[in-house]
């Protein structure tokens, strides 16, 4: 057993401390440690996606951060999206439009699209597109996510 | 968006609502199989074949039993023999034995990849390195992963108890060939003969991986009571339930799959995995255990769609009737016997009428994966062949390629190659949806672009499922279900019993449940929840209607006869009581309101599409980009039209990845070397462009709503109909999967 770090970070605006090998990535705090199983493992290796959390507002692979490195950090995870129990505009598009099939990458889409969204209010198709290339879903083809992404940023900028 | 659909007879069937478990969905609570968790759960990691074909001399645990963390190791040695015994699981037929050593291998491993042995421990970590302290010793032999390869007679032998099935007829000797089919209409020679036309073309295609993003995950729980409960992603808990079962040599009963939310499938979640050796673990252990799989685990571990070598001749009059059809068909099965050859036999001529026609059909067994069901399986492989040589006929014969198709479709009461013939079917429906199509009518103009059509064809199966339900006081209603939802069908079977009830859609709460909870119910797959799950459903709401008619007519004092039903509106002589103001009154006037039922019908449906892709290749790289793309097909009845378009395009992105870019890269010793998501490369968010859908509806009559199943058909026409866009654009004829930059490259090298 290798001896344990004690990390404190903002997961969902709350601080949290938790213990952790070196070796345990976010992704395996997250869902092993913390009990936050909505980030998903696809590959363990930033291919798919789905483990898509924000630390310090930008999008990362959780499977590929340590978790020893986000001492100080604010996360926000899947479970942090909906806010005083309203679901975030892209959380209702998802489900409106139907940009889900079996739903196992859809955290991750909601979390990196979250991450577009707040820098481009006003994406065009083919930046979603490009900014999203690295969430993998095999279930939609896609169509249907980026018309959910584009309908959520037309209902933000209203509300704005 | 849940509003009915003007001038539909339905009131819920055909709209949108929201599907039931979305909400969890989009939150992050819904529990997929590596959601669950239990205190003193332990975790596993397998060992895995380095060697494509080796015959196991030793198996040396100790050093793993002994490190520091490990509750458990198991090799095949804690498995029961078990015997040859053949299984139905519902997209095809296993035998037991082979299942078993497909689960840990026994004394010999068949492909790199294969399962050895498991441990349990403290956690991922501690497993991983205690695995690696498993001393396995290993003869290597030759091995082979090429299906023509596999059925020359000097070829490593996999198996020396498995014999060739000729239609019935079994071989004298041991052979790699494990199935050979062979389906004969009319006199080939004689079509021919007739034809003023004649192209015939040799086709090969890789193996590639359904590719859902969620790996296998079992959690099983072996109690003291020897009582086992599995929580696991499946596709069919029941199949589940009778592989554990059958390979721990246990009582049905003594069995309890719990299907968890499920990270896709495509036929690749039917067979067993992890369920069975993480039971073992727990019952060496005493505690509950979660195994995983890694990326690539699933690659290397788990069952693709057979890589093929496929040769299809075709002849027409030179007014464009067909006239005779001959296929040859060698499917690599993997490791193990069984696959899609039948399918793919069965499929390759099943969109036209043809009054002769051959098909000859052989299933190799070599060291690869064991194969098992993707989407559709065998039908993607039949349509390139079958299609891009029609293709190749219309141009030889100047008829415009949907002319030719249309003037030879399939229609009610055409005999297929393989016997059954059609009921009404919607083949000429779809084919003139896409002649009517915005997308067929647009012209394409630049250089380097091509239009392509292509056609496909999947049969539904019926199978078995049951259901339940119970009127809840406030007027909603509970629906049980044993089929695991992959892509909303929650939502398409609560609607169809909603549509019954004459309730809304949000008014049924459907569940998913256990195998000790719900009836009998097969798998998802097949096509066939949204059809036969759907027709529980439906008759789940008869059995609801009669009994609240009658309790009805106790209140009014009438016969049941005399009560009308009407949209939800129960009444008789003034009396008027809403569905939700009926269950109300009966719920504190008597027994509760349980409904059920079980069906296993025996029509299956057919299932018609037709695709339109325009490309645009760089003829310096090979590179193809998909400009436009849209997809047709008969949908029956759309229950929940969402998801109807979604499974269409989806299912045309997962062909669009199949034609262009996916395969299983072996070296020459049998090693995959692309077992990760980026080096396989299933399309991304940029690979595609938007997908259009059409659908078309002409009711199945052998369904209350009309329901044809969908999911499937979607895969099939993709490869087909891009090779000959790619022809149109370039004027190479590719005959080989995938159509990658290299190869399609070399092949416009090659023509200049």
């Amino acid at each position: 057993m290798t001896k344990k770090t004690h990390v404190t970070t903002t997961i969902n605006g709350e601080e949290t401390e938790f213990l952790c090998e070196p070796r345990q990535s976010l992704l395996e705090v997250l869902r092993e440690v913390l009990d936050l199983t909505g980030s998903k493992e696809g590959c363990n290796n930033g291919n798919c996606g789905a483990c898509t959390v924000l630390l310090d507002g930008l999008p990362v692979d959780s499977c590929l951060v340590l978790a020893v490195e986000t001492e100080g950090a604010e996360i926000t995870t899947i479970e942090g999206i909906a806010q005083q129990g309203h679901l975030h505009p892209l959380q209702q598009c998802f489900l409106e439009g139907a940009a889900l099939q079996c739903g196992i990458c859809t955290p991750g889409f909601i979390v990196g699209a979250k991450a577009l969204l707040d820098r481009n209010p006003d994406p065009t198709e083919e930046e979603i597109r490009f900014n999203l290339a690295g969430n993998l879903c095999r279930c939609t083809g896609y169509d249907k996510i980026v018309r959910s992404i584009q309908e959520a940023a037309d209902r933000l900028q209203s509300a704005t | 968006m849940n509003t009915p659909v003007p001038g539909s007879q339905y009131k819920v069937i055909g709209t949108r609502p929201i599907r039931h478990d979305g909400m969890d969905k989009v939150t992050g609570k819904a529990k997929y199989g590596a959601d669950v968790k239990f205190s003193k759960m332990l975790y596993g990691r397998v060992l895995r074949s380095p060697h494509a074909h080796a015959r196991i001399v030793s198996i040396d645990t100790s050093e793993a039993e002994s490190h520091p963390g490990v509750f458990a190791v198991i090799t095949t040695s804690d498995m029961p023999d078990l015997v040859d015994k053949m299984a139905d699981l519902g997209e095809g037929v296993v035998n037991m034995a082979h299942l078993g050593d497909n689960v840990l291998a026994r004394e010999k491993v068949l492909y790199k990849g294969q399962a050895v042995a498991a441990v349990a421990a403290s956690d991922v970590h501690v497993a991983a390195e205690a695995i690696a302290k498993i001393k396995v010793e290993y003869e290597p032999l030759p091995a082979v992963t090429w299906v023509l390869d596999a059925m020359r007679e000097d070829a490593p032998l996999l198996h020396d108890n498995v014999f060739t099935d000729d239609m019935g007829k079994k071989s004298d000797k041991p052979s790699n060939v494990d199935k050979e089919i062979h389906f004969l209409k009319g006199d080939a020679e004689e079509g021919f003969a007739a034809a003023d036309v004649v192209v015939e073309r040799e086709f090969k295609t890789a193996t590639v991986h359904q590719g859902y993003i969620e790996p296998h995950v079992a959690t099983a729980d072996w109690n003291e009571d020897g009582n086992l409960t599995v929580w696991t992603s499946t596709q069919g808990s029941f199949a589940c339930r009778a592989q554990v079962a059958e390979i721990l040599q246990i009582p049905i009963s003594k069995v309890k799959v719990v299907p968890c939310e499920i990270g896709g499938g495509f036929g690749g979640k039917i067979t067993v995995y992890l369920q069975p050796v993480a039971a073992l673990l727990s019952k060496k252990s005493g505690r509950p255990v979660q195994l995983t799989m890694q990326r690539d685990e699933v690659f290397e571990g788990t069952g693709p769609t057979p890589g093929s070598f496929m040769r299809v001749k075709l002849g027409a009059t030179k007014e464009g009737k067909l006239t005779a059809g001959e296929a040859w068909i060698a499917f690599d099965a993997g490791a193990f016997p069984g696959g899609p050859i039948g399918p793919a036999c069965m499929c390759v001529f099943s969109c036209y009428d043809f009054e002769h026609a051959k098909v000859d059909g052989y299933n190799v067994v070599l060291n690869k994966p064991k194969t098992q069901a993707y989407r559709a399986p065998g039908s993607t492989h039949a349509a390139l062949a079958c299609e891009t040589v029609l293709d190749e006929l219309a141009e030889k014969l100047e008829i415009d390629p949907l002319e030719l198709r249309l003037k030879n479709a399939a229609t009610e009461g055409t005999r297929r190659v393989d016997g059954p013939v059609y009921p009404r079917i919607g083949c000429v429906e779809v084919l003139q949806a896409a002649q009517a199509s915005d997308h067929w009518n647009s012209p394409l103009e630049g250089p380097n672009r091509g239009r392509g059509v292509a056609l496909g064809f999947w049969f539904n199966c019926g199978l078995k499922s049951s259901a339940s339900a119970h009127v809840n006081p406030d007027g909603t209603v509970t629906l049980t279900e044993g089929s695991t939802d992959i892509g909303g069908s929650r939502a398409s079977i609560a609607m169809q019993l909603a549509e019954t009830l004459g309730i809304t859609a949000e008014e049924v709460h459907p569940q998913v449940v256990d195998t000790d909870s719900v009836g009998y119910t097969d798998v998802t797959g097949g096509s066939r929840v949204t059809f036969a799950t759907g027709l529980a459903a439906y008759k789940v709401g008869l059995d609801i209607e009669g009994q609240m008619t009658s309790r009805a007519a106790e209140l009014w004092d009438c016969s049941p006869e005399n009560v009308r039903v009407e949209s939800g509106v129960y009444s008789h002589n003034g009396d008027s009581l809403t569905f939700a103001e009926l269950a109300e009154k009966l719920h504190a006037t008597g027994e509760a309101v349980v409904g059920r039922a079980t069906v296993a019908p025996d029509g299956a449906t057919n299932g018609f599409g037709a695709h339109l892709v325009d490309v645009e290749v760089d003829p310096d790289t090979g590179k193809t980009t998909i400009l436009r793309y849209t997809v047709i097909q008969d949908a029956g009845k759309a229950i929940h039209p969402s998801y109807v378009e979604g499974q269409m395009q989806g299912g045309a992105v997962q062909g669009i990845g199949w034609a262009l870019n996916e395969e299983y890269f072996f070296d020459d010793q049998g090693q995959m070397k692309n077992a990760s998501f980026l080096d396989y490369r299933i399309p991304t968010f940029l690979d595609v462009p938007m997908i259009d859908t059409i659908i078309v509806e002409v009711p199945n009559p052998d369904h209350p709503y009309g329901v044809r199943g969908v999911g499937e058909t979607p895969i099939v026409p993709p490869p087909a109909a891009i090779a000959i866009a790619i022809h149109n654009a370039v004027g190479v004829r590719m005959t080989e999967l995938p159509m990658s930059p290299p190869k399609l490259w070399k092949a416009i090298s090659d023509q200049s």
